[in-house]
């Protein structure tokens, strides 16, 4: 074939270099692995919040690895230390990365100090799934929740981070919202450094 | 060019995940666990200082007799320490860094538990040459 350099092999994934992060990767490919995904938890637990919990822990594995690896190739070895900071993160940097575009929105909650969400009109990972009537309240999106949690836990501030849907007048589908409960001591260290 | 170092990683709840003897110093009957004594430490002042700044390297904090301690702490809190008794601080930089961007690669692998031991031989050899070419 015209133009195929010869790839260069490398011995041990430890040479290999880490690259700048420019593949794109098809979307229908990533559909039929998440829809494995889900399929496989299913016949693995008995009920929806179990399977919540699964999928939350697959996307916290990826976040984990998420957090650091964008940290070096975007950040240049800068960490982030501050609340705000791992928020816009979040929403813009590794929202970028893994769906293409940054999140819709990110705000903070009114009714409780430690509460803040990332919307979005819908998410990458459920465009091709419905979730039938009797499953209620489940929703898929525990894996991009599980991602985010992966993230913030791991940069040091714990969280609680949960995927819901929000109806909004006017649009059939609603809205995704993933709603991040912060943990006492993160408010605590937060007030302590001004 | 340092004579004698340890360096260790340690996670972010301070459990050690890797460590190493670099440099070439002849080791102390006496004194054997003498490095990680003083590494476990400087770990308490690690946590102080990791949340004042936003830079990685952590530059010395530490201080035993001759012996200087140099932490880099990365994004999840990991952190790298290094006990030497030189200021070749260039020399430490450039070696964190390449020490850290092996461990990401280490991290990227699915099957390594994040927190828990580096085994493989390979990241040893490795970091065995960068501590010669580096300190």
């Amino acid at each position: 074939m015209i133009g195929t350099g010869k790839i260069k092999q490398y011995a041990n994934v430890l040479d290999k270099p880490l690259g700048k992060g420019k593949q794109e990767v098809s979307l229908s490919a990533f559909a039929f692995l998440f829809s494995e995904l889900v399929q496989y938890n299913q016949t693995q637990v008995d009920n929806i919040s179990e399977l919540e919990t699964r999928l939350e822990d697959a996307g916290y594995a990826v976040g984990a690895r998420v957090l650091e690896l964008l940290c070096h190739r975007d950040k240049g070895n800068r960490r982030e230390t501050r609340l705000l900071g791992i928020l816009s993160f979040v929403h813009s940097t590794v929202w970028k990365v893994l769906f293409g575009k940054v999140a819709d929105s990110l705000e903070k909650g009114t009714e409780h100090e430690d509460e803040y969400m990332i919307s979005e009109k819908e998410l990458l990972v459920n465009r091709f799934i419905s979730i039938p009537k009797d499953m209620g309240t489940f929703h898929c999106g525990a894996f991009v929740a599980g991602i985010v949690k992966g993230v913030l836990e791991n940069a040091g501030f714990p969280a609680v981070v949960t995927a819901h849907f929000v109806p909004v007048e006017g649009q059939q589908r609603p809205r995704t919202t993933i709603l991040i409960k912060f943990a006492e001591e993160v408010l605590r260290r937060e007030a302590r450094l001004g | 060019m340092t004579t004698a170092a340890c360096f260790i990683i340690a996670s972010r709840n301070d459990i050690p995940i890797y460590e190493a003897e670099v440099g070439s110093a002849a080791k102390r009957e006496d004194a054997a666990q003498l490095p990680q004594f003083i590494l476990q430490a400087a770990l308490d002042i690690v946590q102080d200082l990791a949340w004042t700044t936003s830079a990685m390297i952590l530059k010395t904090i530490d201080k035993f007799n001759d012996l200087v301690v140099s932490v880099y702490v990365t994004d999840d809190h990991t952190r790298f320490m290094l006990l030497h008794d030189s200021r070749s601080d260039d020399g430490i930089k450039s070696f964190f860094q390449e020490v850290h961007e092996l461990y990401i690669k280490s991290l990227l692998n699915p099957l390594y538990l994040p927190g828990s031991r580096i085994t493989s031989s390979h990241f040893n050899t490795k970091v065995g040459a960068l501590a010669r070419k580096y300190l």
